[in-house]
This record gives structure tokens, sequence and C-alpha cells, in this order.
């Protein structure tokens, strides 16, 4: 059973904001959902053979974004930096 | 077809920056794919402003080909949904199916095509999202085999599984979309040498004389029973024209919806972490939320603004991936996809490809199924193997029912696109 707490739990977890309603519908869903999963349980141990390479290159330098491409869309900014909330 | 129809998010003009294959063509591209100064919201409130300051590959092919973009379509949110019903910009309707969805997640782009307010159309293929709309909106949609398609500037919502694909009304006109698209791109590492020098285009000349289909029961069994006469008659169609039909097993198909929703949720769980509202985004600050002075709670005010079927997603994901699940849910799902890669390659054993209808059900009802998540997610049996298997497949129009057009897909071996396209060319 999943409860309205273990819900809290994870969106904490996942830093999203729930309101009431939404934590309460998702409590009754969850519970569908993840006994919907509970199939996986019969799934027998396949080995999974990589067919992919690792993909490298060289490290050079190379033209990106300027800092001020890479501002345009940040909703505050400080000196050329982005500017978020306090670690605290 | 009125001229405003609810397809597009944003309609604004790219012109094109060459000349070839696409010059005088007219192409739609789904809101999830980056557009240098043209906004990309994702269908999403959490990107409503954001403007990309660069273009995905794929739009930069599209353009050097001769393409003028005409806007970028709705879509569920992040790619999330079946329906574009999730969509922060409201729904689209089915031009194929007035009153019913179009699909999704790219409704936007088939419902573009369908009406014909472009002449082509990209959408993304996470779990369906290419074919399910093209089969509702009743046109032609290809999801690329992984690693054929750049998805340099695609947004990310769950990386191992998704393509950028086609969509337009004949399968030729995809194939030609798809040629332009394809091949290795050195800002993607996942994609591969294949598609550089390869036709598609030419492949749709309709011969399935001597061609193979294996038709797997799982994948029929379940279906709407209008669907599944429109299916046989297809194959009856096909068998005409000299195609032979085999039955083939897929047992494993049994765990590929629960298997899709766990890798595709962890995956976007841990790729919607960047939405934070510093970088791009609305900000904290913009939330009234007076206890958003710091950075966890600054993080989770914003992330509020998620519509609901994300928030379900990334919580859905987060806690198969938190300790104590991860073993049960996140492990045995990689074991299920490895399973179901095995049950194809033993298919193609014996057949060349695999039919089945692309959707077990016609196009629901606009706001019928928004309330039932599950139900919503069961629609993907039949789209999300192919993905867990990283294979190619196409939807092509197959007839219809009272309720909608039905879409026929097939499914071939990595890489061999053009054995679908000529197959599905035999269908139009």
């Amino acid at each position: 059973m999943v409860d309205h707490e273990e819900v809290e739990h994870v969106a904490s977890l996942a830093r999203v904001d729930l309101d009431e309603a939404e934590t309460e519908r998702f409590a009754a869903q969850f519970d569908d959902i993840l006994s919907y999963f509970e199939a996986l349980d019969e799934v027998p141990e396949v080995d999974a053979a990589t067919e992919l390479d690792n993909v490298f290159r060289p490290d050079e330098v190379r033209e990106g974004l300027t800092q001020e491409e890479a501002l345009a869309n940040a909703p505050e900014t400080e000196d050329g930096y982005f500017k978020g909330p306090n670690v605290s | 077809m009125s001229p405003d129809t609810d397809a597009f998010i944003t309609r604004e003009e790219i012109d094109p920056t060459g000349e070839g294959p696409l010059s005088g063509r007219t192409v739609a591209v789904k809101d999830n794919i980056s557009t240098a100064g043209v906004p990309t919201t994702c269908g999403s409130a959490m990107l409503a402003d954001y403007v990309p300051p660069y273009d995905a590959t794929v739009v930069e092919r599209l353009k050097d080909a001769g393409a003028r973009i005409v806007g970028k379509t709705n879509m569920d949110e992040f790619g999330m949904g079946t329906t574009t019903e999730t969509s922060a910009f409201g729904p689209t309707d089915n031009p194929a199916a007035p009153g019913r969805v179009p699909g999704g997640s790219s409704g936007g782009s088939a419902a573009a095509v369908a009406a014909g307010e472009a002449d082509l159309a990209l959408g993304s293929d996470t779990g369906g999202s290419v074919r399910c709309p093209a089969a509702f909106c009743g046109v032609v949609g290809i999801k690329p085999t992984y690693g054929l398609v750049s998805r340099y500037g695609l947004v990310a919502y769950a990386n191992s599984l998704e393509q950028i694909g086609p969509i337009a009304p004949t399968v030729e006109e995809a194939a030609e979309l798809l040629e332009v698209i394809a091949g290795p791109d050195e800002r993607d590492a996942t994609t591969r040498e294949h598609g550089a020098e390869t036709a598609y285009a030419s492949a749709a000349d309709g011969d399935v004389d001597g061609l193979t289909i294996g038709v797997p029961t799982e994948l029929v069994e379940g279906a709407d029973e209008a669907v599944v006469e429109q299916f046989k008659a297809a194959l009856d169609d096909l068998r005409a024209q000299g195609a032979e039909t085999v039955e083939v097993s897929l047992p494993s198909v049994e765990t590929a919806v629960q298997a899709y929703y766990v890798i595709a949720m962890g995956e976007a769980s841990s790729n919607l972490a960047r939405f934070d509202g510093v970088r791009y985004g609305p900000t904290a600050a913009a939330t009234d939320d007076e206890d958003a002075d710091n950075w966890n709670d600054a993080f989770a005010a914003v992330r509020e603004g998620f519509g609901e079927e994300v928030k379900r997603r990334i919580l859905l994901g987060t806690y198969a991936l938190s300790a104590g699940y991860h073993d049960k849910y996140y492990d045995k799902a990689q074991d299920a996809r490895a399973w179901v890669r095995r049950d194809f390659a033993e298919a193609f054993e014996t057949a060349d490809v695999v039919a089945s209808p692309t959707m077990p059900v016609p196009p629901f009802e606009l706001g019928e199924s928004l309330d039932d998540p599950l139900r919503m997610y069961l629609a993907d049996a039949n789209t999300v193997p192919v993905n867990l298997a990283n294979l190619p497949a196409i939807s092509v129009p197959a007839g219809e029912t009272a309720e909608g057009p039905v879409g026929l897909q097939l499914v071939g071996e990595a890489f061999d696109e053009r054995t679908i396209i000529r197959a599905a060319s035999a269908v139009e």
C-alpha cells in the first residue's frame, strides 16, 4: 500500500512540491501502477550482452555558446553568472 | 481544413539555408526539438519562455536540404502521454476523427500533416510517440533504429529509448525525410555510421513478393475487434501481393509495458532534474512561496509548475530508483528489456518483418482517458517493445473503424529501414 506519507517522502526526494489533492490522487494511482509493475518479478534473468563501444573524441578546445547566449534564458543573472537561491 | 487548427504551439517560419531534396516543402517540427531563436516549450509551462540558442542537428539538416519550417507543434508535456492532452497549451483535435485525440505525444505534428498544414513533420518516439499519432491521424510515421538519427538538440525525456522520426502523408515522403535527417553526428555519440549513404525513398517500390511477415499473436489478441478486422484485411492484401505470413511468438511482450514505464520514468526523473529555475524557466521568486529562500525549497517550489503526468513520472521514477527498490524495479526492467530484444532476434530468424496493429484501440474521445493513467499506459502495448529492442518500425494507414483510422505497424531488424519501408509501401 502506498500512503500519503510515502508520496510526500518521494516528492521531497524528487524536489517536487505537490498540492494536497495531487498527493491524494497519487497515493491511489501509485498503488495501481506499482502493483501492475509487480509482474516484473516473473521476468527471467537475461544476459544483456552489450553491442556498444565507447566513443571518444580528442579533448580539444572548440567553439561553444558565448556567455551571453548561455545566460539568455536565465531568470536571474549577476556579473555574467547564473544567480540561484541560497544553499543553506 | 481550418487554417487555424490547434496543431501548433508556435507559428513562426524558419527559412531554408540551402537547396536540396526538400526545396519547396514545408515541415512542422515537434516542440521538443531545438530551433535557434524560436521558442521550444516541450508543451510545458516550465519552458513557456525558453528560446534555444542553437539548432538541433535535424533542424540544421532540414534547412540545408531546402525545407521551410512552418512552426512548432503541440505535444504531451515533455513527450509524456498518448493523447497530446497533457500539453500545458491545451489539446489538439484529430483532423481525421474530429472530437477525438490525435494520439501522442507528437499529436500536433501528425495533425498538422493530416490537415495539410505542413507537407511533412518531425516527431520524437520514446515509446510510440511518432507511430501512435500517425496511426490515429491516418498518416505515415517512422521510428528509426536507435542511433540512426541524431538526438542533439532534442530535449531529453528517456535517452536510451528515444529517436526523432518523420511523419508524412505517404511512405515515400516519410522515407525522403528520413533520408535527410539520418546519419552520424559527432555531437551525438550514440549515432552510428549507418544512414550516411543509405537511400530510403527508393525502397518504397511496393514489391513484397517473397517477403515473410511474422505475426505475433501476443500483439493481436488483446486488440479491439474492429481494429483487428482492419489489420487482418491489410495482411490479406499483402498476401495477395505475394507476401507470406507466419506466426511468431514474443512471450516477453507481456512485461514490456511495465519495463518501458520503469525505465522511461527512471530516466525522466534524472533528466528533468535540470529544470531548477536557475538556468531557464520560471524562478522560485515568482512562486510566492515564502519558504523558498534556500536551494532545496526553491527548487521544489519551482517544480510544482510541472503538469500532473510529468510529476507522476518523476515521482514514480524516483521511487523505482530509490534504495531498496532499485533491484526490484529497475534491474528487473533491464532484464525484461534484454528479453524483448532476444525475442525479436528469434522472430527475425523466420520473418523479414513483424506486423501488428500500431495501436490496439481506435482514437480515444478528447478527455476520455486523462483520469486513468494506467489505462493510457496500456494503450502503448504494441509500440513500446520496439523502443526496448532499439529496432525500426513504421506505422502505415490500414483502413478505418467507425471511431477513426487504424495503423499497421511493421517492425524490422536494426538498421533495415529499407525493408519496412518497402513492405509499408505495398499497404498504401
